[in-house]
């Protein structure tokens, strides 16, 4: 059981990742910032309930995602795809300047001309399932089991998420760019 | 989809490109048996353009946890204490 006065040295460290995570889930400032403070408070009432030693970071993150779903979810005014496309593995890959095979290749370079904005937009615009599944996995490097366990879904159902939302993100990506003329249209013939 | 690879013939040591970019994604996060990973490491060895995507998907990742820092405002850390501290003495004075 963890004492409630160790709260504040314990959980104060987490708030940049869990105030990233909440900017993506709900896509905006002013209730990320809520939804953060309205997760520390529910984790500093229920902390007592908390074992010391284990993941608090992942308890955290429970918190955040179950606060975020039965409060911003059920407020969102605007309806959301529940489902994304099927896109093809190594969507991007193929799409991404010549394998040349030497070196860094020129589609790993290309993907560092990704800018921030970029990056955060192809997360949130996955549908929420999708989104929280791959930012809990790619962003806050989260084990499979630790997903299914903050979301409360089953493995199977999470590892389906990550790899489909993965997939679709790399589409999106794609897309922006081509609005940026950085690729042409099409997979690149090799 | 990866085209065969050089000397690899589309397989190596049992494990074929297509089932190497099955798995590529539970390969990176490391939620492979010990076995199977082993199994995939070796196909990996032996074939450039497997090795190319996994090189691919692994800087991506990269890209999107580097790309994806936000600073958390001054003003939210204090309010977040500030809440706390209110929780904390309504609390004490409950009791």
């Amino acid at each position: 059981m963890a004492e409630q006065e160790r709260f504040a040295e314990l959980a104060m460290e987490h708030m940049p990742s869990l105030y990233t995570a909440a900017l993506r889930m709900t896509r905006n400032a002013a209730d990320a910032e809520d939804l953060v403070q309205e997760t520390y408070l529910k984790a500093y009432r229920a902390f007592g309930s908390f074992t010391e030693g284990t993941n608090l970071r992942a308890w955290l993150y429970r918190i955040l995602t179950n606060t975020y779903i039965n409060s911003y979810r059920a407020a969102k005014r605007r309806p959301e795809a529940t489902d994304v496309e099927d896109v093809e593995e190594l969507y991007l890959y193929h799409r991404l300047g010549a394998h040349d095979g030497a070196g860094m290749s020129a589609e790993e370079e290309a993907l560092r001309g990704f800018t921030d904005d970029e990056v955060k937009g192809a997360i949130e615009a996955l549908p929420e399932n999708f989104r929280i599944a791959v930012l809990l996995a790619d962003v806050e490097g989260f084990s499979y089991k630790e997903i299914a366990d903050i979301t409360g879904v089953p493995i199977g159902t999470v590892m389906s998420r990550i790899h489909r939302g993965r997939r679709a993100l790399q589409k999106t990506l794609h897309d922006f760019a081509q609005t940026r003329g950085l690729v042409s249209a099409g997979p690149a013939t090799s | 989809m990866v085209d065969e690879g050089p000397g690899c013939g589309g397989e190596a040591f049992g494990v074929d490109c297509e089932e190497a970019v099955r798995q590529l994604y539970v390969y990176l996060d490391g939620e492979l048996t010990q076995e199977r990973r082993r199994e995939i490491a070796v196909h990996l060895d032996a074939c450039g353009p497997c090795a190319g995507a996994v090189g691919f998907e692994a800087e991506l990742r990269t890209v999107i946890s580097s790309r994806c820092k936000d600073r958390v405002p001054d003003s939210l850390i204090q309010r977040v204490a500030a809440a706390i501290a209110e929780e904390q003495a309504r609390q004490r004075s409950g009791s």
